[in-house]
């Protein structure tokens, strides 16, 4: 049933019919999630300055470390309080967003 | 179901190009060239240049931009008072406004924005231009409540005793009349009671005078006439700078109201407590949202600031007039930052981009802030939060047990200041 319901919003996604509100996963939460990183790692995720680049780092591996962030499992100055305010759901999409850019160079 | 979930958000991901593009079909083809609507962005600051750069590169160009900026580049307020205590120049802080348009597309004019017509959507410009808009963009940043401080209110008297509390020409005069102070000279700051733009500004600044007088002029004073009751922001971290970096330098006192100043002998005057006389005078007085801001008839709150629907940041009282940064009436524990005007920004843009669109827009925005204080010229310490949109009570909401203080003061923070400041400028301008 679920992967039936998945299925469906995808399709509607596709479509272009269904209100992106209604349809639980807009494209453009994981891109607008991952803007708000952007202030520290770079627009798109490729950082100008010292800050690690997220763009095009393997999905798990940010779900990952954000996790780690979250629990206080890694050390961090600022990231474990950060990564404290985004839901689960939330870290998944921004993860997936950044997976999915082009590297920095 | 871990598997299901990730290809299904792959599936949505591939989507994304789709839904986008059929979006683009239909909409309001108002102007040749940007058949997606014309957007009109006044102020090219942190919220402003960031909202222009974001509408065009999630509307794929579709959507014209132009921003009226009266400045020829960018000055950064956060880092301007390292200016102050001479570690970085002005030009360190300066950013060109060329790569919004290069890179962009963003139409850039170099005016004031005078007046809003709302009925007729048009913006005039002190040159006499008049701009037409589908949804207006005010991040306009604040005026000087000059009334609060009435010997203050003339040219003559704001050449004398400076705020610098907007970068630029303020900040180097500012930085001369230390450089001009004596040994053993003391330098006052006059903190407006809060809502103001940026709260921990203030404190840093006393930070950075100190850092220069403790080198340059041992036998001076940096005293803190705070109109609050307590250090608005970052306090216990501040406070133990003052207690132990500058010990003997710094001196704060707090319920000190400002209610004027006389130029002449360089005296503070307060409500209550007694006249203060300093050799130099940092009046940072209470401000509101612009002009512009009155103009377009969305000042809402106190008759200083403006309220928005933060699912949009579009005024709650004038339709397709959104409003971002300083000048907005902020949600709880939401500070008046350059760093969350730029978030104010993206939510708009994506909002903006969608509603141009015929879409809904994202109902559940997330900001963050995160701030940065430098103590020393490369000792930093920060403060952080994260808030999300409350559906239920309609307004964006600090996440309990998130953000929180640095445990104290490091050379690493101060790196990461410095990376911040880069990423910031580049998300906005480059």
């Amino acid at each position: 049933m679920r992967i039936f319901i998945l299925a469906l919003c995808a399709a509607a996604a596709l479509l272009g019919t269904v209100p992106l509100s209604a349809q639980g996963g807009d494209p453009r939460l994981g891109r607008s999630l991952a803007a708000t990183c952007a202030n520290c790692h770079g627009t798109g995720g490729v950082s100008v300055g010292e800050v690690a680049s997220l763009a095009g780092k393997p999905r798990e591996e940010i779900v990952h470390k954000m996790q780690e962030f979250k629990s206080g499992a890694r050390p961090a100055t600022i990231m474990h309080q950060l990564a404290k305010g985004y839901t689960d759901e939330q870290i998944e999409l921004l993860a997936s967003w950044f997976a999915a850019q082009k590297p920095a160079k | 179901m871990r598997m299901q979930r990730r290809d299904f958000l792959k599936a949505l991901g591939a989507a994304g190009v789709t839904t986008t593009a059929v979006s683009a079909l239909p909409g309001c083809a108002t102007t040749a060239g940007n058949t997606g609507g014309r957007v009109v962005v006044i102020g090219g600051g942190y919220g402003g240049a960031t909202a222009a750069k974001y509408i065009r590169m999630w509307s794929d160009g579709r959507v014209g931009v132009t921003v009226v900026e009266p400045e020829a580049a960018f000055v950064s307020c956060p880092l301007s008072n390292l200016v102050l205590g001479g570690s970085k120049s002005l030009a360190d802080i300066t950013v060109s406004y060329d790569n919004l348009g290069a890179r962009h597309g963003v139409k850039m004019i170099r005016d004031t924005a005078t007046a809003v017509d709302t009925e007729r959507r048009t913006v005039k410009l002190a040159g006499g231009q008049e701009l037409p808009y589908d949804r207006l963009i005010l991040s306009p940043g604040v005026d000087v409540l000059w009334d609060k401080v009435p010997s203050m209110n003339n040219a003559d008297a704001q050449t004398k005793i400076l705020h610098a509390w907007k970068a630029g020409p303020q900040t180097v005069a500012l930085r001369n009349q230390l450089t001009a102070m004596p040994d053993g000279g003391v330098f006052a700051i006059s903190i407006p009671v809060a809502p103001y733009r940026c709260p921990p500004g203030p404190y840093e600044r006393a930070c950075q005078v100190a850092w220069y007088l403790k080198r340059a002029k041992p036998k001076s004073k940096v005293l803190i006439l705070d109109g609050n009751g307590d250090v608005t922001s970052k306090g216990p971290l501040f406070k133990k700078a003052w207690a132990e970096e500058y010990k003997g330098i710094v001196e704060y006192r707090p319920n000190y109201v400002l209610t004027d100043v006389d130029v002449a002998t360089r005296t503070l005057r307060f409500d209550v407590q007694d006249n203060v006389k300093a050799d130099v005078l940092n009046v940072i007085p209470p401000q509101r949202a612009s002009a512009i801001a009155r103009s377009a008839g969305v000042v809402t709150s106190n008759d200083r600031w403006c309220d928005v629907d933060f699912v949009t940041f579009e005024s709650v009282k004038v339709k397709h007039v959104h409003v971002l940064g300083d000048a907005i009436q902020i949600a709880t524990g939401m500070p008046k930052s350059g760093h969350m005007a730029n978030q104010h920004a993206k939510v708009c843009a994506a909002a903006v981009v969608a509603l141009l669109a015929g879409e809904a827009p994202n109902p559940a925005p997330v900001l963050n802030n995160t701030c940065y204080s430098f103590i020393t010229d490369r000792n930093v310490v920060h403060v952080c939060s994260v808030h999300q949109y409350d559906k239920e009570k309609k307004t964006v909401l600090p996440v309990q047990g998130a953000g929180g203080l640095s445990p104290g003061m490091t050379e690493l923070e101060g790196q990461y200041a410095f990376s911040w400041a880069r990423n910031i400028w580049a998300d906005a301008l480059a």
